[in-house]
């Protein structure tokens, strides 16, 4: 029997105290080799990826517009449905880079990673290192209805193309979103209001609206100022063309100091100084949105997923409905019904996760016919996935989304800097925000825009993309 | 025997030490290494850039803004604070007739001032967010439009949003210090005051002749802690703004430009620059601090 003294207890405890600094390094980036990627399992007709169902499948889910019953109830029965033996873990978060930077850091990120909101993880950095599987063997993989087609072949091109870097596939782009000025049908027919096709027709609506004195013409949401940068730069594409949006996104030089450019911002100053809704600078998305729905506003730009947010304070009749940015002039570059949309929602399978080939076949679950037509009906919004729309029951708002992205057909423009520099993004918002306050000119505001690229562009640390 | 005891001390002593270096020096370490090196967070491996990051920092116009925005705070809100706690402990101890209790009510106030003490960081800046809105909701701005005036943008103009945050950092601060005050005042001797009434003393003789230089101890240490709480106002500020120290950067400070160039642009390298600036500004205040503060004590 071992009996301790009091001065040999009080020694090995000293002895526990040296041989704890080891655990500190948990703190920084650790060294040394990290894992290779495991090896995948046997591919068959049924599991064309390789799964291996002894392995869980550890998804995380961005708590946010969309929430987390889609994945719940459709992907995840969906996948469990097939393979039976695999165990999901389910979870979800609203701050996906807190909980999961970390665990990038360390070695052992989870399977499934859907990486959306203000607090997502930067797609640049993690493609940088290596970080994200190749999702190639997905889009050449059969498709979850027919296996005599292919995945890539099911989808919107786009989807791919906008989840590349460099040429390689990492990031699933799953919903589609189309921006445009926001409405109440019930509104607008009840005082006789159309949706204006020039800019003229724009100004007039919104002359009317105010003059008659009950309702403001126009919001966005302030304390967010992307609202209205988006509806900047989607009319500057609109008046000068697709490669207005390129030469920003690809940080060429005096790209914001275009014509085009500074007439879509001096329009929306215009419209900003004599048509808002008093106190706009200082309201949030939902703020601006309660507004609308109370009958304060009229009109707001934003996104597709406006409905789906605002479902539980719109009242029942309230017919939201969307049109495009109107035709500035007789010489706009592209036509009428040219539309902001793009594939998003990102999704990403991380390389050194524990099961990436389960990771990549829930990818696969998803952009199924039923996946993604329930995942339409439940978030009432537009996936990549054609045709999943047919015979699903949609709402007035995301009809209207739909039938104008139909009649938009290639005229969809879109830029990418917002995902490829945060930081500009950040400087630009900012900037927009003043411009419309009044407190920066249109020069003044191009100028800012442009030094933040100039400077990201000298920037060693920051990987740079082109498209 | 002598022997023994020194090693009974050592060994007691390792662990604290052991704990202290692991938990609090070596995260330090590790701060100033990142911050020679380009590292985004999600790599094992950084590349070491020397002193690169220092060298950008020079020129980063926003958090030299940051900069400007703590040392104002760093001297208005201790200023504010103490002098409104002052004036309030004063009040409620030695402002009634004679200098020899509280105003009337003054019971029920000490309790009142409290309030905001009690209530966690967020949610003031939460609070705050609704009283400053800049609609009819606004509890500010409601009465002003009813009036027919233009809203004040609180938190929406950048001439304003710095005060505001202001105003909301020494509300809350205010409640502590006159409790702190307060016990100040409570321990010099009545006769004090009694005897200055009978001479003929009024309420602003009383005050800067006999409570301001017989409470100068408390004061200096309330001082104290109002500069490290200034430098650490990143929470109220956080939550409350536009953009997160917005609108336009105007009302961000150091921790929030650390905080957003980490977890918003997963530059760790760069904003771990930031944090070794941020260290020697702090270590630099209270170092400044700690030697202002010597005084000769009086003795009653």
């Amino acid at each position: 029997m071992t009996h301790l003294s009091r001065r040999e207890l009080l020694r090995s405890a000293a002895l526990a105290g040296i041989a704890l600094p080891a655990l500190s390094a948990c703190a920084t980036p650790s060294g040394g080799a990290s894992p290779a990627a495991p090896a995948a399992g046997v591919t068959s007709a049924a599991n064309p990826l390789g799964l291996v169902d002894s392995r869980p499948l550890e998804i995380w889910i961005f708590d946010g517009g969309f929430g987390d019953a889609y994945a719940k109830n459709i992907h995840e029965p969906l996948v469990k449905a097939r393979f039976p033996k695999l165990e999901i873990k389910h979870n979800t978060t609203k701050e996906i880079a807190k909980t999961l930077q970390p665990r990038f850091a360390g070695g052992n990120p989870p399977e499934f990673i859907n990486n959306s909101g203000a607090n997502a993880m930067d797609f640049g950095a993690l493609v940088q290192d290596g970080l994200l599987a190749d999702l190639t063997p997905l889009y050449d993989a059969p498709s979850w209805d027919d296996p005599a087609v292919k995945v890539r072949d099911t989808i919107n091109p786009a989807a791919i193309e906008l989840g590349s870097y460099d040429g390689k596939p990492y990031v699933m782009n799953y919903a589609s979103t189309v921006w445009g000025i926001w409405y109440s049908q019930k509104l607008f027919e009840a005082e006789g209001w159309q949706p204006p096709r020039t800019w003229q027709e724009f100004l007039d609506l919104c002359e009317t609206i105010k003059k008659a004195g009950k309702i403001a013409p126009f919001t966005y949401a302030g304390k967010h100022p992307f609202y209205i940068y988006e509806t900047i730069l989607t009319l500057a594409a609109k008046i000068g063309g697709k490669d207005v949006l390129k030469n920003i996104d690809n940080l060429e030089d005096g790209a914001w100091k275009a014509e085009p450019v500074t007439q879509a911002a001096t329009a929306f100053v215009e419209l900003g100084a004599k048509y808002l809704l008093q106190g706009t600078a200082g309201l949030d998305h939902v703020q601006t949105q309660t507004a609308h729905n109370k009958g304060q506003v009229a009109m707001l730009p934003c996104g597709s997923w406006l409905e789906n947010e605002q479902k539980d304070s719109t009242p029942a009749d309230f017919g939201y409905a969307m049109f495009p940015l109107p035709d500035f002039g007789s010489s706009d570059a592209l036509p009428y019904g040219t539309l902001h949309s793009r594939p998003g929602e990102e999704y990403v399978v991380p390389a050194k996760s524990a099961n990436p080939q389960a990771g990549l076949e829930y990818m696969r679950a998803m952009l199924s016919k039923e996946g993604a037509g329930k995942f339409m009906e439940l978030v009432s919004t537009l996936t990549v996935v054609k045709g999943a729309g047919e015979g699903r029951t949609l709402k007035p708002g995301l009809q209207s989304a739909s039938a104008a992205l139909a009649a938009a057909g290639d005229n969809v423009v879109w830029f990418l800097f917002r995902k490829w520099y945060v930081e500009m993004h950040d400087e630009v918002a900012a900037a927009s925000g003043q411009l419309m306050n009044g407190k920066l000119t249109v020069a003044q505001w191009a100028d800012r825009a442009q030094r933040k690229a100039d400077s990201i562009k000298n920037d060693s640390s920051v990987k740079k993309f082109t498209r | 025997m002598n022997h023994g005891r020194t090693r009974f001390v050592t060994g007691f002593l390792s662990i604290p030490v052991a704990l202290y270096l692991i938990y609090v020096i070596a995260p330090y370490a590790q701060a100033f290494y990142i911050a020679l090196t380009d590292w985004r967070g999600v790599t094992a491996t950084p590349r070491f850039v020397g002193l690169e990051n220092f060298r950008r920092l020079l020129d980063d116009d926003v958090f030299w803004r940051a900069v400007g925005h703590n040392l104002l705070l760093l001297v208005l809100m201790p200023l504010l604070t103490v002098t409104i706690a002052l004036f309030f402990a004063f009040l409620l101890n030695a402002g009634g007739r004679g200098g020899t209790g509280g105003v009337w009510g003054s019971k029920f106030y000490r309790v009142v001032f409290f309030f905001p003490q009690v209530l966690a960081v967020a949610v003031v800046a939460v609070l705050f967010q609704q009283v400053f809105r800049p609609d009819r909701s606004g509890m500010l701005n409601a009465p002003l439009m009813a009036l027919g005036f233009e809203p004040i943008g609180f938190l929406s103009d950048t001439g304003v949003a710095l005060w505001a945050i202001l105003g909301v950092l020494v509300w809350q601060a205010v409640g502590f210090y006159v409790v702190l005050f307060s016990a100040g005042i409570a321990s010099i001797p009545r006769d004090l005051f009694e005897a200055a009434a009978i001479d003929g003393a009024g309420g602003a003789q009383l005050f800067l002749r006999i409570t301001l230089p017989l409470l100068w101890d408390t004061i200096q240490v309330g001082w104290v802690y109002l500069g490290i709480a200034a430098m650490d106002v990143f929470a109220v500020v956080w939550v409350m703004t536009a953009e997160q120290g917005g609108p336009d950067h105007s009302t961000t400070v150091m921790a929030a430009e650390v905080y957003r160039t980490a977890f918003g642009y997963f530059k760790f390298g760069y904003a771990s620059a930031m944090g070794v600036v941020l260290f020697f500004f702090t270590i630099g205040f209270a170092a400044l601090a700690l030697r202002l503060s010597r005084r000769e004590r009086i003795e009653f």
